[in-house]
């Protein structure tokens, strides 16, 4: 298992490498210039000269390679001198947005907060409401429950977020009134009051957000239950005369969790792809916003980064699914 | 043979069992159905499959022969009757400039469903592609396979914003507007959407091969080419069907998202998620104007849903009744 863990640790390696390439030469190719705000007074050559002190002078290569040592090797150094107090990464060039002229890490540190609130809400509520539906589904599959489930998955997999979104702030904020239809980001929770305000102001965004999620985990958890339901070691287990609370819930659902945690696993990357809408939608500033407005300025050193950081975030989630399913399923360990 | 109606007579051998006997009787008298008939009644008692294959067929017809019959221009501009409800002479209402929302939803499909369309075949016939090479040819299955894998870990919806910024400019300049939006928006979608295609027919490609029809066909001299077309392809083709339903509801949210996001078609030329975009900033006054692009693109998404799920069941035995 060790060296199974060891040998994918590897194997991401040249995979981040690459993908940090593509989006690299995708960049590379873009028309924006960063001196088009800058005014037609200003001679070339100093626009020029400003260019270069941008970097954009260095050819392809040196380019890359000073943005692969300044994320990998400069922004860690920042980040334990930021922890431990110390001096590190004094003196060092840290990446800077075009936008602000301030270092993208410090920015993506400040939203990162928000969007793992909302999104991770989200997703624990998603599942703790995914799994008994999927269990009893299968349990009692073509039973009205099922029926009932089923068609509610299939349409929370069909509504797109920009649309149920939009629908409950229509219905909630609009018609009844009862939450806000913007995330406040600047509320600080420090007493009850306060806590059922930044309560109230979640609902909307988490709602969106669990509906599409649950749809996804329900489904499969159902489909998995099925499996399992039918296999000669349930008839064994009823047999010997267990109850079926004993049956259902221990023996068919611990081999029928196998693929969905994995499942659960391969969606926490896919979420914040998905929310990015939704974070448009309700205004929430997170990661997701902060691609949209940096796209929207061409501030493409921002757009690079944040693009990579999802990156990473599917590569690891690939791995630790992984990881997690040999842990799981001894049958399927690769050493 | 003999006519299968008139069965032979088969002399009673000596033993007690009269084994001709049950033979007489149990031939069959109609023809062999084929492959497709017996899909097509697998499919026939799929209710929901049925119902999201009649109403997918009514939207797309709707949509396409609509105009036809609807006298109001989606581009025709009355700013006296702008930001109308519902009424008889504008079913749909209308919008800030007083377009008439109905025809405004039938153009819009247009564009939605032919994106979806287009971006879905460009999908499928990359991801079969890139499957069957993968699967058939063994020297390019790691090099492929690594390639998919790599597509899989990208961070798609970034991507795709990103590609939107890059080439929207040099693409209008070289097409004009309109073409110029649809084809990046298609290839888009196309090239970020072929991996999971690719993997299922991958892996009923590496079953087929070891079959004894292929090993038969490789026997008579068949080159790769033939063998392919003729023998491995119109054995795929059933996962490849269920993934273009899938692909159609995919390119179609893609395709919204987009629009939504302010990056996908320009402000004049409408689709539904562009349409729901517009009409965000009026949903106090006018909430029917967001609700009813929404409904089209759930509808649409969630017909051609059911009908996946309905061909699958259809395609493959193993799993009916799930």
């Amino acid at each position: 298992m060790l060296t199974f863990t060891i040998r994918r640790l590897v194997l991401a390696v040249p995979t981040l490498l690459f993908i940090s390439l593509v989006i690299f030469g995708l960049l590379m190719l873009a028309p924006g210039d960063p001196m088009a705000q800058v005014p037609l007074t200003v001679p070339p050559e100093v626009k020029q000269k400003m260019r270069e002190a941008l970097g954009l002078g260095d050819a392809w290569y040196v380019q890359y390679w000073k943005w692969l040592r300044q994320f990998f090797w400069v922004e860690p150094r920042v980040l334990i001198d930021a922890i431990f107090g110390t001096e590190f990464a004094a003196g060092e060039l840290r990446a800077l947005s075009w936008q602000t002229r301030s270092p993208i890490m410090d920015i993506v540190v400040q939203r990162i907060p928000q969007t793992l609130w909302v999104v991770g809400t989200a997703y624990v509520v998603a599942v703790l409401i995914a799994l008994p539906i999927g269990i009893y589904s299968a349990y009692r599959q073509y039973s009205l429950f099922d029926n009932v489930g089923t068609f509610v998955s299939m349409i929370g997999f069909s509504v797109p977020p920009f649309f149920s979104g939009v629908l409950v702030i229509v219905i909630f904020s609009v018609q009844l009134g009862w939450f806000p239809s913007i995330y406040d980001t600047t509320h600080k929770v420090t007493d009850w009051d306060s806590f059922m305000i930044q309560l109230r102001q979640m609902v909307l965004p988490v709602m969106v957000l669990a509906l599409q999620i649950t749809a996804q985990i329900a489904r499969f958890m159902r489909a998995s239950m099925l499996d399992n339901l039918n296999q000669d070691y349930v008839r064994t287990a009823r047999a010997k005369g267990l109850g079926e609370r004993v049956v259902v819930l221990s023996h068919v659902l611990r081999n029928s969790m196998i693929p969905v945690v994995t499942v659960i696993a391969l969606g926490i990357p896919s979420i914040f792809g998905g929310a990015i809408i939704t974070e448009q939608v309700f205004k929430v500033n997170g990661i997701g916003q902060l691609l949209i407005t940096a796209i929207q300025a061409n501030d493409l050193p921002m757009v690079q980064t944040l693009t990579f950081i999802f990156a990473v975030l599917i590569v690891m989630f690939n791995l630790i699914a992984d990881v997690l399913y040999g842990i799981l399923d001894p049958r399927i360990r690769y050493d | 043979m003999t006519d299968p109606n008139t069965p032979q007579q088969i002399e009673p051998g000596p033993g007690e069992v009269q084994a001709a006997d049950v033979m007489k009787v149990q031939v069959p008298n109609t023809p062999p159905r084929s492959q497709w008939a017996e899909v097509w009644s697998q499919f026939r008692h799929h209710k929901g499959a049925m119902a999201g294959g009649i109403i997918f067929l009514l939207i797309v017809l709707v949509v396409f022969a609509g105009p036809l019959f609807w006298p109001i221009e989606a581009t025709f501009i009355d700013i006296r009757a702008r930001n109308q409800g519902p009424s008889l002479a504008h079913p749909f209402g209308t919008d800030q400039l007083g377009r008439d929302m109905l025809a405004r939803m039938m153009a819009g499909g247009q564009v939605s469903l032919s994106v979806g369309i287009t971006a879905m075949l460009l999908a499928l016939f990359l991801g079969s592609l890139v499957g069957v090479m993968a699967g058939y040819f063994k020297w390019l299955d790691n090099l492929l396979m690594r390639t998919t894998d790599l597509f899989l870990a990208l961070p798609l919806l970034p991507l795709l914003l990103v590609m939107v910024l890059l080439f929207r400019e040099p693409l209008n300049a070289a097409f004009g507007p309109e073409t110029g939006i649809f084809i990046l928006i298609v290839v888009a979608i196309g090239v970020t959407s072929w991996m999971p295609t690719a993997r299922i027919v991958r892996g009923d490609v590496l079953a087929l091969k070891e079959r004894e029809f292929v090993l038969a066909a490789r026997s008579i001299g068949t080159t790769d080419s033939k063998m392919i077309l003729r023998h491995i392809l119109p054995n795929v083709i059933s996962p490849i069907v269920v993934s273009a339903t899938l692909g159609i509801a995919n390119a179609i949210i893609t395709e919204s998202a987009l629009s939504f996001l302010g990056l996908g078609f320009p402000p004049d030329f409408p689709t539904w998620g562009r349409l729901l975009f517009d009409a965000v900033d009026y949903m106090q006054q006018n909430p029917e104007r967001v609700i009813l692009p929404g409904v089209a693109i759930s509808l649409t998404v969630l017909t051609v849903n059911y009908l996946g799920d309905g061909l699958r069941d259809a395609l493959d035995p193993r799993i009916r009744g799930r």
